[in-house]
């Protein structure tokens, strides 16, 4: 922990980090996992599962959290999304037309029901959580480039 | 040039101020908007698609090909980024 110490903020800050990130993680898989029983969707719950791993980054810097989530996961998880929703899209051809909800729909306000709807989120929030975890990392390490040449 | 531009930004600004006097009330019932398409989400998501979050079920269900479009715009800049930083790591080497 020496080493890792004197990296990212304050002990503070790190054990506050510490406890919440995987409070802020469940919450967001939470929220994708439910978009179509409660409020959310793929969206929200995947910019929340994105914070989460940019919090981890902004706490302990970018090792850290390239343990957790490398760059190339990130874009394992980016073109899984999209293979998954374009898939979706696609398999509602075997009913009659795109994006038809081919699965049955089961009854309302239970998890496993509303047909596509979840499979769509899961598929929404794999993007939009790895591909703004991407955006976040591009930000940075760019941003910090110039300054380390001169 | 500049003046030209000031003046097709002001005409066009006009234009569009001029427009907005066609446009519905604020939260007008009888608006074309909420009389076409907003009562039947409302009214058959529970039983069309069984999920009482209408927003969801229009995002995903009813208006999937939209979305597709959203999810295209945030994937592109996920692997544009992602491609940025392997060009980055490979000059460093």
């Amino acid at each position: 922990m020496s080493k890792e110490d004197e990296k990212g903020m304050s002990l503070i800050v790190k054990t506050i980090t510490r406890l919440t990130v995987g409070l802020i993680l469940l919450y967001g898989l939470y929220i994708v996992f439910h978009g179509h029983g409660s409020p959310g969707g793929g969206f929200t719950g995947g910019v929340i599962i994105a914070l989460s791993f940019i919090h981890l980054m902004l706490a302990y810097g970018k090792e850290v959290a390239f343990r957790k989530l490398s760059e190339a996961a990130a874009s394992f998880f980016v073109s899984l999304g999209a293979i998954l929703f374009l898939a979706i899209a696609l398999l509602g051809f075997t009913g009659g037309y795109f994006f038809l909800n081919f699965i049955p729909k089961g009854e309302p306000f239970r998890l496993f029901s509303a047909g596509i709807i979840p499979l769509c989120d899961i598929a929404i929030g794999l993007i939009v959580g790895a591909g703004l975890f991407a955006i976040f990392v591009a930000l940075v390490s760019l941003k910090l480039e110039p300054e380390r040449k001169e | 040039m500049r003046i030209l531009a000031l003046i097709a930004v002001i005409i066009t600004g006009a234009i569009l101020i001029y427009g907005t006097q066609d446009m519905p009330d604020w939260a007008d019932p009888q608006s074309p908007a909420s009389t076409h398409v907003s009562p039947r989400y409302i009214e058959k998501t529970l039983e069309e698609t069984a999920t009482p979050n209408a927003v969801t079920s229009v995002l995903a269900d009813y208006r999937g090909y939209d979305t597709l479009g959203e999810t295209t715009v945030i994937f592109t800049a996920g692997v544009c980024c992602i491609l940025i930083l392997r060009i980055r790591r490979r000059h460093r080497k």
